[in-house]
């Protein structure tokens, strides 16, 4: 058994687990966080994504030991006052979801494009979100919410 | 779908993890991003009696420039090659190759080395480090050794890499000047591993051609330099006719297998198709 010490949107947290125990199982088992979902659990359809230390990467395809000393944040943390996150509300404003599972690990892509490009292009948004899978909206409608929300966020940094 | 058991190593240094390594005698696995061994693991294709995880080492992720190289620590991940303005200058086929390399966090945890040492025929990088003729250093017991890309690839997932090494570091030669580059990938999807992929350099004087670089990604078992192909446009020059014929002859060149995602002719017909398209963009873009 391994100890996990992380911060997971801002709150420090503590665990025990077994080194084989991945990092999206720790956060939704051990932690109680159970809004980043899992999906294929080997790496292709994205729902799992979170922040590790600032950046999208793929919980599913971590050890929760790898994040022993780390920032994390989940969809749980895009909240501020009881308000939606301008990215949140984009989604909901141009359907951006339908079923809603794949929408945490949209979400925490898609903040992870804007945060390294604030202004793409409709290309650089399908390229950015390839990374997760849609069965319900045909994707427009999440290109459309990232489009809106792009100068929300460029102007609220 | 959950990892086996496993014993679970994170050292700081190089020659911990060296060490730790050489303790199972080949049964551990070296964990660099992730993304390739963590779904095997998932699977439980891979039941390694030990996973040895660079990822606390700091030591292993720069990019620098040294004796007309550019040398990676071999954890310097994909999303800062991709960003790296020594990458865009001096290596800006590889800049290019790297925004095909799986999807966006993917690449924030991807590692060229771990790219490398994985050694999938259908990835971008091996391709790229055949092209420009790099070399990676594996560091073991004895000491580091230098390998050049000639001789990693042996065949599918496999290097001539000791099962007690760690590749540390991965050199690419920079590109002359004004060189062209193109890296064409076909997949079914933007992301998925290439079903062909060519990555292309030219050095051009006028329509003279005085160098040519041709690998492919996805046409067999190991990234496969185009020689004989390049050889036609170094000797016959830049024209439509000498494209025409070098994509003739990379089609000669592989020997493709075929499996769930196409087959081997169709492979073998990409292999020409998209070597001619990486030419033109690539002579396209070369200064001189």
């Amino acid at each position: 058994m391994v100890t996990v010490r992380l911060k997971i949107n801002g709150v420090a947290h503590e665990g025990r687990c077994e080194p084989r125990k991945l990092l999206v199982d720790f956060i939704r088992e051990d932690l109680g966080l159970t809004g980043t979902h899992v999906g294929c659990e080997h790496g292709i359809c994205g729902a799992c994504t979170i922040m590790f230390n600032g950046e999208a990467a793929r919980s599913c395809i971590m050890l929760a030991v790898q994040a022993d000393g780390a920032e994390l944040a989940t969809v749980e943390g895009l909240m501020r006052d009881g308000k939606l996150h301008p990215l949140q509300e984009a989604f909901r404003e141009h359907h951006g979801l339908q079923c809603g599972f794949c929408t945490p690990g949209m979400l925490m892509t898609a903040l992870d494009l804007l945060r390294t490009n604030p202004s793409p292009n409709d290309r650089e948004i399908r390229e950015g979100i390839s990374a997760v899978l849609c069965r319900c909206t045909g994707y427009q409608g999440i290109v459309n919410a990232v489009r809106a929300a792009a100068p929300i966020l460029a102007s609220s940094r | 779908m959950k990892p086996p058991k496993f014993e679970y190593h994170a050292p700081t240094t190089l020659d911990e993890a060296v060490a730790a390594l050489g303790r199972y005698g080949g049964d551990a696995k070296v964990l660099a991003g992730g993304q390739s061994l963590m779904p095997l693991l998932n699977f439980r294709l891979a039941r390694p009696a030990a996973l040895v995880d660079l990822n606390r080492i700091a030591s292993l992720a720069y990019i620098r420039e040294q004796d007309g190289q550019v040398r990676f620590g071999a954890m310097t991940r994909q999303r800062t090659i991709e960003f790296s303005p020594v990458v865009a200058q001096r290596l800006p086929l590889l800049k290019e190759a790297t925004r095909w390399v799986g999807h966006l966090p993917i690449r924030t945890r991807g590692t060229i080395g771990g790219s490398i040492a994985h050694a999938d025929p259908s990835a971008e990088y091996p391709a790229v480090l055949a092209a420009l003729e790099g070399e990676v250093v594996a560091r073991g017991a004895k000491g580091d050794r230098v390998i050049r890309a000639a001789d990693l690839f042996q065949t599918y997932l496999t290097t001539s890499l000791g099962s007690e090494e760690i590749l540390t570091e991965v050199r690419l030669p920079a590109m002359p000047a004004g060189a062209g580059y193109a890296l064409e990938e076909f997949a079914r999807r933007h992301g998925d591993f290439a079903i062909v992929g060519i990555a292309a350099v030219v050095v051009r004087e006028g329509q003279r051609c005085k160098l040519a670089r041709l690998a492919t990604a996805g046409a067999g078992p190991v990234p496969v330099r185009l020689r004989a192909a390049e050889q036609i446009l170094e000797k016959d020059g830049l024209g439509e006719a000498a494209i025409d014929a070098a994509a003739r002859k990379a089609t000669e060149l592989v020997d493709p297998d075929a499996d769930i995602h196409a087959s081997a002719d169709y492979r073998r017909h990409l292999t020409g198709v998209l070597t001619k398209r990486a030419l033109i963009r690539a002579i396209g873009v070369a200064r001189g």
